[in-house]
């Protein structure tokens, strides 16, 4: 191969993926290492990178503290009974007590935050959700990114982190190869802050051919954070906490400014309402802590979004599908219009599309709802990602190891999808993790934690000729068959997504099987993928583009492995709506009310699972919410 | 709904190719044009529609299920610091013109440059504060959230 190798040595802070997370990470560690050498490498343009990239019509975390609202410990409760109990409570408490000062300094920034008139707060969508104009999130994030950050390097792809040779398990930077020139890029760092992706397209997707982009995360969150940090040997946990969406059919327009502004609601086909009916019989599944509609009646606890889905599911099955969205009494009224329109054009443009195409006029029609396909993130409302340290003076001693947001690879950090147990965190969660990270990063440096880094050449051409072995593959033997992609000695990566997608759907829970899966599924699933394994050292690549596509896809797989063996691991039905393990349909907290932890042994590539302990925020009594939310 | 690019309006200036967080924008290298080479990874998040300083750009719903005939159109503006929306239907019963603001100023010049700020002192770095902190977390005096000041403890096993 004829590509140049680049290597950037004497790096600080390797910002790897630069979404929401790794902008926040860049920004915050200029402050904390004010000469320090601060790199971003981004697959894409930070301009517009990440799952922010279209912009967002809302901040979904968002405490406001100083106007009285809530308290951190609230937003903990709040994401604990959506997770039915299992969220890492001191990252989360930690991530509350923070993510204010972020969202001010966005507003200080020029992001377009609506205020209430009247009280002069951040206008409320929801309890949490404060309503932007945030066409222009990403860009303004990322100004603020690339004024922090000493190199910006577009257009990187980052396959593997780098390991430090004269110290096990420490990190020492990573590698990766550009998408345009094809050049082969090394990075050499101190520490590593992982801002990269979920994992979008795992599974199969409703939309079908040229419609497969419309997945509800974008397309391009391929799993790499996971896919990075499971290949070093970094601990992962949650990773079976997979999330199925109800959002508007095909369009996956968001719905949470639709139920929570203009109070739009739901109904079967048949106008009536469905849910109740379904939650005695789930209540007896999940427990009476978990579901208790009194109670949610009476003190604003929210019913978990898993089970709002369990009912959907059910109801649909039960013949009396489609559920729809009634907007035809809010639409009514012209303002509340415009705002269900903006929404859309902030977020999901698609959406807008679909109901211009197919004429869905919501204040003369009311429409459709659909469940997705599952995804495996850590930011939204769910909490895959890696095992990672918590804050000294909120983390017990088993949720603690020196650096907070540090993984169990030593200098390796994360952020944003990255970090697992700490859903609900979104956008500004996301951003304000990366503030975290880059603080405790810069404090590892200082304490002298990354002295006598050692990187062989031996190691940099090794992931040198494993990132260009599917061009290789193509080269060798493309001219075997006289055209086409059909070759007995590779597959090509749309292939082996294909096959991924349908190997995840049918085995792992995804929509084609109404969500469920059991042990023997599971274990069919993962010898499948031992095999799709192997072939995807024979994946090949015609073009540098093609490439990208090759490797995003062996992050997915990592990822989606991980999701086989902790889904296995945990031998119960915890989310109901998310997915089912039909040979254990119940919630055990007796035996399953901890976190489950994963790890890959780099040289053989074995998993050991293993169960953490579960901690749990107790005192100062939930107070009813301000008047108002 | 992927993108698709109008024959007579690009010029191949590759703003397009620039921006595509898909990395699906390429230059056709006979034509000298921009086109759209994976429509299935295409999330139609109309950044390649806003970075097109000709309009060239456009996107026609999905064929997997969107009916021809309909249009959302966009023009970014950093300088007037907005963004203009207009939505025609199929069926021509609607036509909608959107407009909002993308930012509340002048692009670009309201990011702080950290490395020019005092540097945090010492009693700053040892405590839990991140940049700009206490401000802006709390409605009193008070300094960052903790266990002990919110009244909480952190036990294992099932609390509720």
């Amino acid at each position: 191969m004829s590509y140049q190798t680049i290597i950037e040595d004497d790096i600080d802070i390797l910002v790897a993926g630069a979404g929401l997370g790794g902008t926040g990470a860049a920004f915050e560690a200029r402050y904390w290492g004010q000469n320090k050498k601060i790199v971003i490498a981004e697959k894409a343009n930070i301009m517009r990178s990440g799952a922010v990239a279209q912009g967002l019509y809302a901040i979904n975390c968002y405490m406001g503290t100083r106007f009285g609202e809530n308290n951190p410990e609230d937003h903990v409760r709040y994401a604990r009974i959506d997770l039915m109990g299992m969220v890492r409570e001191d990252l989360a408490f930690d991530m509350a007590r923070h993510v204010d000062s972020t969202v001010h300094n966005f507003e200080e920034w020029g992001l377009p935050i609506m205020r209430n008139e009247k009280s002069g707060a951040f206008l409320r969508e929801g309890r949490w959700q404060i309503m932007i104009h945030g066409e222009s999130y990403k860009p303004i994030v990322a100004e603020a990114a690339k004024k922090s950050a000493d190199k910006v390097f577009n257009r990187v792809c980052l396959t593997h982190l780098l390991m430090d040779e004269s110290k096990e398990n420490r990190v020492a930077g990573a590698v990766g190869f550009n998408v345009r020139t094809g050049n082969y890029h090394v990075f050499k760092s101190k520490t590593v802050i992982c801002g990269a992706g979920g994992a979008s397209n795992i599974f199969k997707p409703r939309s079908v051919g040229e419609g497969a982009g419309r997945v509800w995360y974008a397309p391009w969150s391929s799993g790499s954070a996971y896919g990075l940090m499971i290949e070093a040997g970094a601990k992962m946990t949650q990773m079976e906490n997979r999330i199925v969406l109800a959002r508007f059919k095909d369009g996956y327009g968001p719905v949470g400014a639709y139920f929570l502004h203009l109070k739009t609601y739901t109904q079967n086909a048949y106008g009536e309402e469905y849910e109740s009916k379904w939650f005695p019989a789930l209540q007896q599944m999940v427990g009476k802590e978990y579901l208790d509609p009194e109670v949610s009646h009476r003190t604003h606890r929210p019913i978990p979004t898993c089970l709002r889905n369990h009912a959907i599911i059910n109801e649909v099955n039960a013949g009396r599908g489609p559920i729809h969205m009634v907007t035809m009494e809010a639409f009514q009224d012209p303002h509340l219009e415009e705002i269900g329109w903006h929404n859309f054009l902030g977020m999901t443009v698609g959406q807008a599309v679909l109901w211009a195409a197919t004429d869905v006029d919501p204040k003369y029609e009311n429409p459709e709802l659909t469940t997705s396909e599952p995804y495996v993130m850590g930011s939204h409302a769910t909490g895959c990602g890696a095992w990672c340290s918590g804050p000294q003076d909120v983390s017990p001693p088993e949720y603690y190891w020196g650096y907070n947001r540090m993984t169990t690879i030593e200098g390796l950090f994360g952020a944003g999808d990255a970090v697992g147990g700490t859903p609900h965190a979104f956008s500004s969660g996301s951003f304000t993790e990366g503030r975290l990270a880059a603080k405790a990063a810069c404090k590892y440096i200082d304490d002298g934690k990354a002295e006598g880094i050692r990187v062989s050449d031996a190691q940099i051409n090794r992931r040198k000729e494993q990132i260009y072995k599917p061009l290789e593959t193509y080269r060798v033997y493309s001219n075997e068959v006289v055209a086409g992609t059909v070759n007995p000695n590779f597959i090509n990566p749309r292939q082996g997504l294909d096959r991924l997608q349908k190997l995840m759907d049918e085995y792992c829970g995804g929509f084609g099987v109404n969500y469920m899966t059991n042990d023997k599924l599971l274990n069919i699933g993962l010898k499948k993928m031992s095999i799709l394994g192997e072939d995807l050292e024979k994946v090949a690549a015609s073009d540098i583009h093609e490439l990208l596509r090759a490797w995003e896809l062996k992050h997915r797989f990592l990822t989606s492995e991980s999701v086989f063996h902790h889904t296995l691991f945990r031998k119960e039905t915890r989310w109901p709506g998310y997915y089912y393990r039909g040979d254990a349909m119940k919630l055990d907290d007796q035996n399953w009310h901890v976190l489950t932890v994963s790890r890959r042994d780099p040289k053989t590539g074995e998993y050991t699972m293993e169960k953490a302990p579960l901690y749990h925020l107790v005192g100062d009594a939930e107070k009813a919410p301000p008047e108002g939310h | 709904m992927p993108t698709f690019v109008y024959m007579t309006r690009c010029d191949g200036c590759g703003e397009c190719v620039d921006i595509c967080p898909s990395d699906i924008m390429h230059i056709d290298k006979k034509l000298r044009r921009a086109y759209n080479i994976e429509p299935n990874m295409c999330w139609e998040c109309y950044s390649c529609v806003k970075a097109c300083p000709h309009q060239a750009i456009d996107v026609r719903g999905y064929a997997d299920f969107a009916p021809l005939g309909h249009s959302v159109r966009v023009i970014r503006d950093e300088e007037k610091g907005t963004i203009a929306w207009r939505i025609k239907f199929r069926n021509g019963k609607k036509d909608m013109e959107l407009l909002a603001p993308i930012t509340t100023k002048p692009w670009g010049s309201a990011t702080p440059n950290l490395a020019d700020v005092p540097a945090p002192s010492k009693e700053m770095r040892n405590s839990e504060l991140l940049f700009n902190e206490p401000k802006y977390i709390r409605m009193d005096n008070g300094g960052l959230h903790t266990l002990e000041s919110n009244g909480l403890e952190i036990k294992e096993g099932v609390q509720y």
